[in-house]
C-alpha cells in the first residue's frame, strides 16, 4: 500500500466503514509520528482504529513490534478516533523497546491489540496528587487529564533520574493546578524523589485520591506514605504480559491476599493491598535473560 | 495382513532423538502399512465405530479406500463430517471414543482407526491441488456477513461450513496468530505446524477473512458486532483462563500455568534464539496434573533441555485423562510420575523463586461424582520435592472478556456459555457459541461439532429472519 492509500483509510476510517466492512489492511499498524521524549524515551502515534475508536484513560494495549519479538504491555496515552490512532510512550530499555523505537514513521508494527484491561475510576474525589516517575508520566498523563476535567483540584509530582529524563513537563503544567518535579541529582526542580512532596503534602493539606505509576520500588514507597493516611491510593501495574487477556496467568499478582489477573483484573490497583515485593520478583525473574537479549541486538544492529 | 490381525505399531522416533527436538514424534504409517492396517478392519454391518465418533465419521467406508490403495478418496469421506482430519488422526483421544467400541478392542486391539486417518489426511495433503477450494453452494448468500470470533478449532470449523454454504465470514482473534489451542496449546512434536497452517490456509482459501489482533468484548462489543452488519455471530473463544491449586506461595516466580509455558514456547518460541521472549531452562520441573496439556508441558520441558521432569497427581495411574498414547510417550522420554501426591504449598529462596513443593501422600476412597475415585490425604505424610520450575497444569476456565462485557449473555455458574444444544444459539438472538467456551476444556473434536452444528444453526436463522427459499 502506498503513502496515499495509507492516507485514504485513515480518513474513511472508522466513520464510513461497518465492522462487517473492515479488511485486514485497514487494521495496519502503521506509525504516524514519532518524537523523541528524552534520550531513551520514544512517542510514537500508531494507527490502531479499533483500539482508538473504545479506548479510555488508563487501559493499555499488548504490542509485538516483530516476529521475532516479546509482546508487551503499553499504556495507552492519548488516542484519536478519527484519525484512528493512539499514542504510545515507553523507555527503551529492553530488547523489544530498543527495537520497537528503531521503527520510523511510514514503516508498520507487526501487532498492536486491545483496549485491554480496565478503565481508571474517575470521580471527583476533591483533591487528588498524581505522582508519577520516568515514563510513567505517560501512564498518568491521561489520568491527570481526566481527573482535572471531572473538576478536581490537581497536584501533579513528576520524579526523574536526571533533568534530561523529564517528560510531558508542559502537558502536566497545562492540565494541572501545581506541578512538582524532583530529580534525584538535582539536576532540575527539587533535589530528592517524589515521596518527600508527597509526605510534606499529605501532612500540610486534605488529599483525598492519590494515583501512581512508575518504577516499582517508587509506587511501593507511595504507598506507604499515604496509609497513615487513609488516603486512596491507586497504582497502575506493570506486570510481565504474554497475551493480555486473561490466557496465561502470567501478570498474576497478589491484593489484599487474593490471587488476581493484571491485565483483566488491573492494571490498576489500591496500592495499600499490592504484594509489591512479590511483584518485584516475579518482575525481575528474568533480569539474566534480557541482559542476554540486549546483546543480541547490540551484536547485529541494522 | 488377514482381518482381525495384530495391530500395527505407529511408527515414532526413538525417545533419545526426539527428546532433543520438537521434531514431531509419531511418524505414521507408510502405504504398505497403512494397506495392511486397514485389512484388519472387519467392516462391521452396525459400524460401532461410527457411533463412538463424536463426528460419526464413515470409518469402515474411508479403511475400505485405503485398503483399495485410494487414500485420496478415503479423505473425501472423512471430510464429509470432518474439516480437520490431519489434525484430528494426531490429537483425537481415539482410544476414549471410535477405537474404543471397536469390535476387534474386545479380542485384541483396535483398528488403528486414528493412525490411518491421518495417513489418509497426509496423503491427500501430498496428492491434491489445493488451489482449487470448492465452490461455495450458494453464492447468493454472500451479502449476509457472519462473525466468528476465535480461531480455534471451533471458529474455523464454524467459519468453513458457512463460507462453503455461501456466507461472507470474517474470524476475528485476540492473538498475533490464528489456531487457538492448536498453536499455542499443543506442541509441534504432536502437531507440526505446517499442518496448521495448511488447514487454516484451506479456510482462508474459501474467502474467510481472519482478523487478528481483535479482541471482542473489549475492542469491539458482541452487539457492535450485530448493529455493524454481521447478521450473526459466533463465539468459539474456548476455555482460556487457567486454573490455579489456591495455595501458598504459587505466585512465587519460577510457577507458571500450563498455558504460560506452552505459549512462550510454541507460539513466542522462547526456547529459539533469536527470539525475544525469555524461558528458563529447568533443572528440576514439576508439572502438577496429569491431563493432555500436563504431558504437553513436562514433554515440553524435556526437549528443552530440563535435567528432570516430575508429573505430580492427585490420583493414580488409571484416572489420569491425557490420551493413553501421550502418557506412554512421556514414560519413554524418561518423564517420572509422582502419583498420589497432593500439594500442599510452594517454598521459595531468598529472591521469591520456588525452590520446593511441600506435598502429601493420597489414597483411593469413594468414586466421587466423576467416576474416579476420590483422593483423600494420608495423615501426616508431607515431603518435599525439591525443583526449579513448576508447571500448574490443572485446566482452564473460559475466558472471562466476553461475559464480562456482555451481561445479557447467560452464562453457567462456572462461567460456561448457555446454549440450544440443538443450534447453538445463546440467550441472545443471532448470537451463537461452541466449542471449550460451552463446555468447558474439551477436545478438538468436540469444539469442531459444536462449530459444525452452530453453522447449521446460523444458517437456518438468517434463511428465517430473511425469509429467504433459496
Ligand atoms: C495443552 C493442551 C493440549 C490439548 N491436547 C488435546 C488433544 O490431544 N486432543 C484433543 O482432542 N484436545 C486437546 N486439548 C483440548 C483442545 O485443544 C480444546 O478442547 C480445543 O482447542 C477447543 O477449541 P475451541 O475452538 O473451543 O477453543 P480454543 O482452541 O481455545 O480457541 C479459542 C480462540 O479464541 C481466541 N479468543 C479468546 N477470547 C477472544 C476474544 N475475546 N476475542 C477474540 N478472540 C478470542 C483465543 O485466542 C483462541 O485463539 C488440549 C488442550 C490444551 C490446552
Ligand atoms: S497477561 Fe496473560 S493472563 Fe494476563
Amino acid at each position: 500500500m502506498d503513502k496515499q492509500d495509507q492516507k485514504t483509510h485513515v480518513g474513511k476510517w472508522p466513520q464510513n466503514c461497518k465492522l462487517a466492512s473492515i479488511e485486514p489492511e485497514h487494521l495496519r499498524n502503521v506509525i504516524v509520528r514519532k518524537e523523541k521524549l528524552a534520550p531513551t524515551v520514544t512517542l510514537v502515534e500508531v494507527r490502531a482504529p479499533l483500539v482508538a475508536r473504545s479506548a479510555k484513560p488508563g487501559q493499555f494495549v499488548i504490542v509485538w513490534p516483530h516476529e521475532k519479538s516479546e509482546r508487551i504491555p503499553l499504556t495507552i496515552s492519548d488516542r484519536n478516533p478519527e484519525t484512528g490512532t493512539i499514542t504510545l510512550v515507553f523507555q527503551e530499555v529492553g530488547r523489544t523497546t530498543i527495537e520497537l523505537g528503531q521503527r520510523q514513521v511510514g514503516e508498520e508494527i507487526a501487532s498492536v491489540a486491545g483496549p485491554l484491561g480496565n478503565p481508571t475510576e474517575i470521580e471527583l474525589y476533591g483533591s487528588a496528587v498524581v505522582v508519577a516517575g520516568g515514563v510513567g508520566a505517560a501512564i498518568a498523563m491521561p489520568i491527570a487529564k481526566a481527573l482535572k476535567e471531572i473538576g478536581n483540584n490537581l497536584v501533579v509530582i513528576l520524579g526523574a533520574r536526571e533533568r534530561a529524563l523529564v517528560i510531558l513537563e508542559d502537558y502536566m503544567r497545562a492540565i494541572s493546578d501545581q506541578l512538582i518535579i524532583t530529580t534525584d541529582d538535582g539536576s532540575y526542580g527539587r533535589k530528592g524523589v517524589v515521596t518527600e512532596p508527597l509526605q510534606e503534602l499529605v501532612s500540610a493539606q486534605k488529599v483525598d485520591f492519590v494515583f501512581t505509576a512508575g518504577p516499582l520500588p517508587m509506587m511501593k514507597a507511595v504507598a506507604q506514605v499515604t496509609k497513615p493516611h487513609g488516603i486512596k491510593t491507586i497504582a497502575s501495574l506493570d506486570a510481565i504480559m504474554i497475551d493480555g487477556t486473561g490466557m496465561c496467568g502470567g501478570c498474576r499478582v497478589t491484593v489484599g491476599n487474593k490471587t488476581l489477573f493484571t491485565c483483566v483484573d488491573g492494571p490498576d490497583f489500591d496500592a495499600h493491598l499490592v504484594d509489591w515485593d512479590e511483584l518485584q520478583a516475579r518482575k525481575s525473574f528474568y533480569f539474566d535473560e534480557e541482559k542476554a537479549q540486549l546483546k543480541t541486538i547490540a551484536g547485529n544492529k541494522q | 495382513m488377514a482381518k482381525g490381525g495384530t495391530r500395527n505399531p505407529m511408527p515414532k522416533l526413538p525417545p533419545e532423538i526426539r527428546i532433543r527436538s520438537f521434531e514431531e514424534v509419531a511418524l505414521g504409517f507408510n502405504e504398505e502399512q497403512a494397506i495392511d492396517e486397514a485389512e484388519r478392519c472387519l467392516g462391521c454391518k452396525n459400524k460401532p465405530c461410527v457411533y463412538g465418533c463424536p463426528v460419526n465419521i464413515d470409518i469402515p467406508e474411508f479403511i475400505r479406500l485405503i485398503r483399495e490403495a485410494n487414500p485420496v478418496a478415503a479423505a473425501r469421506v472423512i471430510k464429509k463430517t470432518n474439516a480437520l482430519p490431519a489434525i484430528c488422526g494426531r490429537v483425537c483421544p481415539q482410544k476414549e471414543q471410535c477405537e474404543k467400541v471397536c469390535v476387534l478392542a474386545k479380542k485384541s486391539e483396535a483398528v488403528a482407526i486414528g493412525a490411518l486417518e491421518r495417513f489418509a489426511a497426509d496423503q491427500e495433503a501430498k496428492h491434491s491441488n489445493p488451489a482449487e477450494p470448492p465452490k461455495p453452494e450458494n453464492p447468493e448468500l454472500c451479502k449476509y456477513c457472519v462473525a466468528v470470533v476465535g480461531s480455534g478449532p471451533a471458529g474455523l470449523t464454524a467459519a468453513s461450513d458457512l463460507a462453503r454454504t455461501g456466507y461472507s465470514v470474517t474470524i476475528f482473534e485476540a492473538l498475533h496468530k490464528t489456531g487457538g489451542v492448536l498453536r499455542y496449546g499443543i506442541p509441534e512434536f504432536r502437531l507440526p505446524r505446517h499442518i496448521l497452517d495448511r488447514e487454516v490456509d484451506y479456510v482462508r482459501s474459501l474467502g474467510v477473512k481472519i482478523l487478528t489482533d481483535v479482541v471482542i468484548g473489549k475492542a469491539v462489543g458482541v452487539k457492535d458486532l450485530l448493529n455493524e452488519g454481521f447478521e450473526a455471530v459466533f463465539i468459539g473463544t474456548g476455555a482460556g483462563t487457567p486454573k490455579f491449586l489456591g495455595i501458598p506461595g504459587e505466585n512465587l516466580s519460577g510457577i507458571y500455568s500450563g498455558n504460560e509455558w506452552l505459549t512462550r514456547i510454541n507460539l513466542m518460541r522462547a526456547h529459539e534464539i533469536d527470539y525475544a521472549t525469555p524461558i528458563k531452562v529447568p533443572k528440576r520441573a514439576c508439572v502438577i496434573g496429569a491431563g493432555n496439556t500436563a504431558m504437553d508441558c513436562a514433554r515440553t520441558a524435556l526437549r528443552l533441555g530440563a535435567k528432570e521432569v516430575t508429573i505430580v497427581y492427585r490420583r493414580s495411574r488409571a484416572e489420569m485423562p491425557a490420551r493413553a498414547e501421550e502418557i506412554e510417550n512421556a514414560e519413554e522420554e524418561g518423564v517420572r510420575f509422582q502419583l498420589l501426591t497432593n500439594p500442599k504449598r510452594f517454598l521459595g529462596n531468598e529472591r521469591g523463586a520456588v525452590e520446593a513443593i511441600e506435598c502429601s501422600r493420597m489414597e483411593l476412597g469413594e468414586a466421587d461424582e466423576s467416576g474416579r475415585r476420590r483422593p483423600i490425604p494420608v495423615p501426616n505424610s508431607e515431603f518435599r520435592i525439591e525443583c526449579d520450575t513448576v508447571i500448574v497444569a490443572l485446566g482452564q476456565n473460559p475466558n472471562p472478556l466476553i461475559r464480562m462485557t456482555t451481561p445479557e449473555l447467560d452464562t453457567e455458574p462456572w462461567g460456561g456459555i448457555i446454549v440450544d444444544p440443538r443450534t447453538g444459539m445463546t440467550s441472545i438472538p443471532g448470537v451463537f457459541a461452541g466449542g471449550d467456551v460451552v463446555t468447558g476444556e474439551a477436545t478438538v473434536i468436540a469444539a469442531m461439532g459444536a462449530g459444525k452444528i452452530a453453522a447449521a444453526g446460523i444458517d437456518s436463522y438468517i434463511r428465517q429472519k430473511h425469509n429467504l427459499i433459496i
